[in-house]
Parts: structure tokens; C-alpha cells; sequence
């Protein structure tokens, strides 16, 4: 999988992620569809609701932010792609928890936050079989 | 007859439906149906006979959870949606 977003779009999701830290920040992935390759048009940036003294290190959507969202993105002939996290003071790597909680076929932006800053973003794609996630290719351009 | 909703995510493994006509006077029967179905949406669903605790069922506005869960009665033109609940961690 191929994600593409423009370099204004990425900013606009290190900016959200770095202003929830040290809590993690998420919001959702919004755009087209074409094959193996997904092309971000626009982020929808959400509130985590995970209990309040476990935010540092866990997310959850709002209630309604799934519902809202993809009825917008089919409303408009759009996809609703994936969405995107912080990992404060942690690898852009996926956790077990990530794992138990993913979807297929969602593309799975993780962004490391540091003290400094937004840090290194990578894309995952949860296995059909929901063993592990493969890598996929982040284009910023 | 009732529908159900797919959420974006499991769209491949429903024949890219959005959303599916699905039989059954319960909450539970129309999943079983959906799964009969579609087949591959099993394990996305369901962890061993369990639905995964990030997978809602919605019958209109509201969650089968604070109705009488997989035992929801189900009327014809019914609207059902399955709503995941998006989470993550490090």
C-alpha cells in the first residue's frame, strides 16, 4: 500500500499530534482510492476519550467520529482511508494494542512525537489474517 | 428484510457493499446471516463466538449494548450499522 499526502496535510498532522502531546492524538484519513495507492485529500482531526490519566500512552475516537466521518466521506464520493496517531515518546511502531484493535484494508499512519517535536511517521496496513501489520509506503510530496 | 451498514474497512470482504440486506428478527440472526453471507467478515467480527470488543452494533441511533444486546429484536425496514471503535496505544 501507497499512502500519498501533501506536505501541507502532513504538517497539519504533525501540528494536531504534537499539540495533544505528551497525550496521543488521532483524528482520521480522508481521500481517494486508486488500486494499491490511497491519496489523502483532507484529515479530520478527533478527540481522544481514553481515560484522561491513560492518554499518554492509549487513544480512543469520540463516540460518533466513526459514524460522522464516513457518512461525510461516502456523502462526497470520498474514501475513508485509515486514520492516524501519536506514539509520545515511542517508535512509530505498531503495539499489541494497535494490533488487537486494528481494522484491514485501513491504512495506519503512527507518528513518534517528541519533547522536540513530531519525530518519524510510518504507514502499516493490518494482515488479512490480523497476525501482524506489513509496512507500506508513505509519500509526502 | 432489514440493512446493515459496513463499515469502510470491511467493505472488501462484503463485496464491496456499503451496505447489505440481511434476514433475521434478532440482532444475532442478522449477523449470522451477514457472515453466511460473507463469510470472510467472520474474523473480523468475532474473536472465537465473542464479537470483538471494538465491534458496535447500531439499530438506528443506538447500541444493541444498552438494548438486550445479540437478542435485539430485529423489524422488516429495520436500519442496523456496525461501527468500530477506533483505538490505538504505544
Amino acid at each position: 500500500m501507497e499512502l500519498r499526502l501533501s506536505t501541507d496535510l502532513y504538517t497539519q498532522v504533525t501540528s494536531h499530534l504534537e499539540s495533544t502531546f505528551p497525550n496521543e492524538g488521532g483524528g482520521f484519513l480522508v481521500g481517494n482510492l486508486n488500486g494499491d495507492t490511497r491519496t489523502v485529500t483532507e484529515i479530520h482531526p478527533v478527540e481522544n476519550v481514553f481515560e484522561t490519566e491513560e492518554q499518554f500512552h492509549r487513544f480512543l475516537a469520540e463516540d460518533g467520529a466513526f459514524q460522522r466521518i464516513e457518512d461525510y466521506a461516502d456523502d462526497h464520493g470520498l474514501t475513508l482511508l485509515g486514520y492516524f496517531h501519536s506514539h509520545p515518546n515511542s517508535p512509530a511502531i505498531p503495539s499489541e494494542f494497535d494490533r488487537v484493535h486494528a481494522l484491514p484494508f485501513f491504512a495506519y499512519l503512527i507518528v513518534s512525537v517528541m519533547p522536540d517535536g513530531a519525530a518519524e511517521g510510518r504507514l502499516w496496513e493490518l494482515k488479512s489474517d490480523r497476525s501482524a501489520f506489513d509496512e507500506g509506503a508513505l509519500t509526502i510530496q | 428484510m432489514a440493512t446493515i451498514k459496513i463499515p469502510t474497512p470491511l467493505r472488501p470482504y462484503a463485496g464491496n457493499n456499503a451496505e447489505i440486506e440481511v434476514n433475521g428478527e434478532t440482532v444475532g440472526a442478522i449477523l449470522d446471516d451477514l457472515t453466511g453471507q460473507f463469510p470472510e467478515l467472520k474474523t473480523h467480527l468475532y474473536n472465537g463466538g465473542e464479537l470483538r470488543n471494538f465491534v458496535n452494533i447500531f439499530l438506528g441511533d443506538e447500541d444493541i449494548r444498552y438494548r438486550d444486546g445479540l437478542d435485539t429484536d430485529v423489524e422488516p425496514g429495520d436500519k442496523l450499522r456496525i461501527v468500530p471503535s477506533i483505538a490505538g496505544g504505544c
